[in-house]
């Protein structure tokens, strides 16, 4: 091509909406007639909590001293009806990832690491193992629409309960598990055939609606003896209306996934486009609570893409008791390592992308119920990883927390906060930097 | 004989009494007076005793059940014996919503009618329903066996996994993936096992009796099966 005929081409120019993600996602479709079911939460860039900003001490604030001054960072949950409400010493749990999803050893693993630092971990969809309970000093026992592995002596066995309403990659989907993953013993612990792909229920089988939840709380209460706390998860699409009506069924703590949450396995198409972020999810949360009087009295968890301790410290200041990691636990673990980037590059992907959780075949020994690949993962190592980040994070919250003059990591507020842009002011109803424009509130 | 009446007494008390009840405690049997609707009646029991309801329960009565035998003298709420791990639920009247719901294991007997979704997502536990069910019975049952005497409302059995499904009546509609199935001879002695233990005894020929289970054509996602859900 000489220079004078590259000129009457159009120089190639990639389209903005036709990406290449899109054209892939053609392509695949047009070859499978099948939607694309993958892990991990949104992949697209949606506001967040790197769309805010601390603006720590000054003049009128003054800060405290970093190793000197104590900046605590417990939580307590369940004081509202539990006789047993459960103390954490860290304002991070680990989300609920089922046993089936999720190796035993990897299971052990976040029980492992969540206790070193005195936090718990969730069970998830597919019942409670004996190594993640005899792991977990503190355990939250998911009841599920699926009920897999339900049964009254787990129930007993929990330190609290969690109501499963839905997650914030799926609001409305209920879950997956393809048959690569259902071994004999995932099989026996949820009552289903070896090897099946395997669809749990998006609604409860025994209640529908906030009036019938209110009952079913009672029901759990009463068969534990009004001991555990009780949460109630919901993935975040009506936050205001969801929170009011968890507090009013009586839950002890609402959990809020916001759409960055990851998942096992679900339909991309409804990870990407079903729910709201977790930053626009909290404001009308936590104004729900407030204006119940339940702020702090019911606690709020908010989850779904938090990576660090400044992430946690946002969640705070916006009014969180505390937060819920999954993917970021799994990464502590050693999942997306890029050591293992042969083996990634022969799945067809590479590490840092690697989604398809639900196959069975991680190389990380995390995402599967491949007897050899789960032996790569030791639960020992991995539980220390995961500890020592959840460490790292604290201290990371705890620093800025110091520097807004906090002595408890929840008296971080909303006014310590200015958000980077318009959407994220407007989500987060904190100013926009250098100005006092909330949009949305006020005189605009 | 212990008697607690929940005109008076407070259902926590009631509860609390009877989860506190050892494995070889001598009272062995509990009347209920006044329930009066209220829900989560004798939820969570773990001993080998017998709790007579006199009255209608609200939802959840012997929710979650292990060991006991549970007689309810009217109607149960929605729920009723939900989740239920072992031991027998008697309803003598009819049955909400739900009714067995998730159960792993025991017996449900409803002497009347049972509403829609009896059996949802059963995971071994009996049931045997003298009158009919509604519409969406046994959807996703897992494992166990329902027994209808009566008639089946619409979608039985949809998206069902192993559990069996006996039907005496007419069946309006059958679910995704649920099928007539052939009535073997271990079908009939199993049949006539459930029948017996629910107290029909010989008044139903478990020749009159239809069986139903899962084609297990959506056990695998296929593209060409996605037009049956
Ligand atoms: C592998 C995996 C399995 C999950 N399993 C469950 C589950 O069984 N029940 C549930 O409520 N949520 C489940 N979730 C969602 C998490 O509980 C949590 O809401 C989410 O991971 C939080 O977002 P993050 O991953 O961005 O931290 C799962 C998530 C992952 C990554």
């Amino acid at each position: 091509m000489t220079a004078q005929d590259r000129w009457l081409h159009t120089p190639p120019r990639k389209s903005a909406t036709f990406d290449d993600a899109s054209i892939a996602e053609i392509r695949r479709a047009a070859a499978t007639g099948i939607y694309d079911i993958r892990g991990a939460g949104t992949k697209r860039k949606v506001p967040h909590f790197d769309d805010l900003l601390f603006l720590g001490a000054s003049i009128s604030r003054y800060p405290l001293e970093g190793y000197r001054e104590k900046c605590a960072t417990d939580v307590t949950i369940g004081t509202r009806f539990a006789k047993k409400p459960i103390t954490l010493k860290i304002p991070i749990t680990i989300a609920g990832m089922s046993f089936g999803s999720l190796s035993a050893q990897a299971k052990e693993a976040l029980g492992r690491g969540a206790s070193a630092v005195g936090t718990s971990p969730t069970t998830g969809d597919g019942g409670m193992t004996p190594e993640e309970r005899s792991h977990s000093s503190i355990l939250v026992y998911q009841l599920l629409p699926s009920r897999y592995g339900m049964n009254p002596d787990d129930l007993r066995r929990a330190d609290a309960i969690e109501v499963v309403v839905g997650q914030g990659a799926k609001p409305g989907g209920g879950g997956m598990l393809l048959g690569q993953k259902i071994s004999k013993r995932v099989a026996e612990m949820r009552t289903l055939p070896e090897g099946i792909d395997q669809r749990s229920a998006c609604r409860h089988p025994d209640w529908t609606g906030p009036d019938d939840l209110e009952i079913k709380i009672q029901e759990l209460r009463e068969i534990t003896d009004w001991e555990k706390p009780i949460y109630v998860k919901v993935g975040a699409s009506r936050p205001y209306y969801d929170t009011a009506l968890a507090i009013k069924a009586g839950a002890d703590a609402v959990v809020l996934d916001g759409m960055q949450g990851g998942t096992a396995a679900t339909q991309d198409v409804f990870i990407e486009h079903v729910g709201i972020p977790t930053l626009a999810a909290i404001p009308p949360a936590v104004q729900a609570l407030q204006e119940l009087g339940m702020h702090r009295k019911v606690q709020l968890i908010v989850s779904g893409g938090i990576r660090n301790g400044a992430d946690v410290a946002k969640a705070l200041a916006l009014g969180a008791d505390a937060v819920s990691i999954g993917t970021a636990a799994l990464i502590a673990l050693g999942d997306n390592d890029p050591h293992l980037e042969d083996e990634y590059r022969k799945l067809g992907t590479t590490a840092g992308a690697y989604d398809d959780w639900h196959e069975g075949r991680d190389p990380a020994g995390i995402t599967t119920q491949d007897p050899a690949l789960a032996a790569r993962l030791d639960p020992v190592l991995a539980g220390r990883k995961l500890a020592n980040y959840l460490t790292v994070m604290t201290l990371e919250a705890q620093t800025i927390a110091r520097a807004c003059g906090k002595s408890h990591v929840h008296n971080l507020e909303p006014e310590d906060l200015v958000a980077l842009n318009v959407e994220a002011a407007a989500m987060a109803r904190v100013p926009l930097a250098g100005t006092n424009w909330v949009p949305g509130v006020g005189q605009w | 004989m212990p008697e607690v009446d929940l005109a008076v007494t407070p259902l926590r008390e009631l509860n609390a009494a009877l989860h506190k009840l050892k494995p070889d405690t001598n009272e062995t049997s509990w009347r209920v007076l006044n329930p009066r609707g209220q829900h989560a009646i004798a939820a969570g029991l773990d001993a080998p005793i017998l709790v007579t309801v006199e009255g209608h329960a609200g939802y959840y009565c012997a929710g979650m059940n292990k060991q006991a035998t549970v007689v309810i003298n009217g109607n149960a709420g929605q729920g009723v014996a939900e989740n239920m791990m072992s031991g027998q639920v008697h309803v003598k009247g009819d049955a909400s919503q739900a009714a067995g719901a998730t159960g792993c294991g025991g017996l449900l007997v409803i002497d009347g009618n049972a509403s829609a979704r009896c059996g949802i997502s059963m995971k071994g536990i009996d049931i045997v329903v003298k009158g009919s069910v509604g519409h969406l019975s046994a959807f996703m049952a897992q494992a166990g066996n329902l027994v209808v005497l009566g008639d089946a409302g619409e979608a039985l059995g949809d998206s069902i996994y192993e559990a069996r499904l006996y039907v005496r009546g007419s069946v309006k509609s059958l679910g995704a993936d649920c099928i007539e199935k052939e009535m073997r001879d271990e079908h009939k002695a199993e049949l006539r096992r459930l029948l017996d233990a629910a107290g029909v005894d010989g008044a139903a020929d478990v020749s009159e009796f239809r069986r139903y289970g899962s084609a297990r054509k959506l056990y695998h996602f296929h593209i060409d099966n996605a037009g049956s859900y």
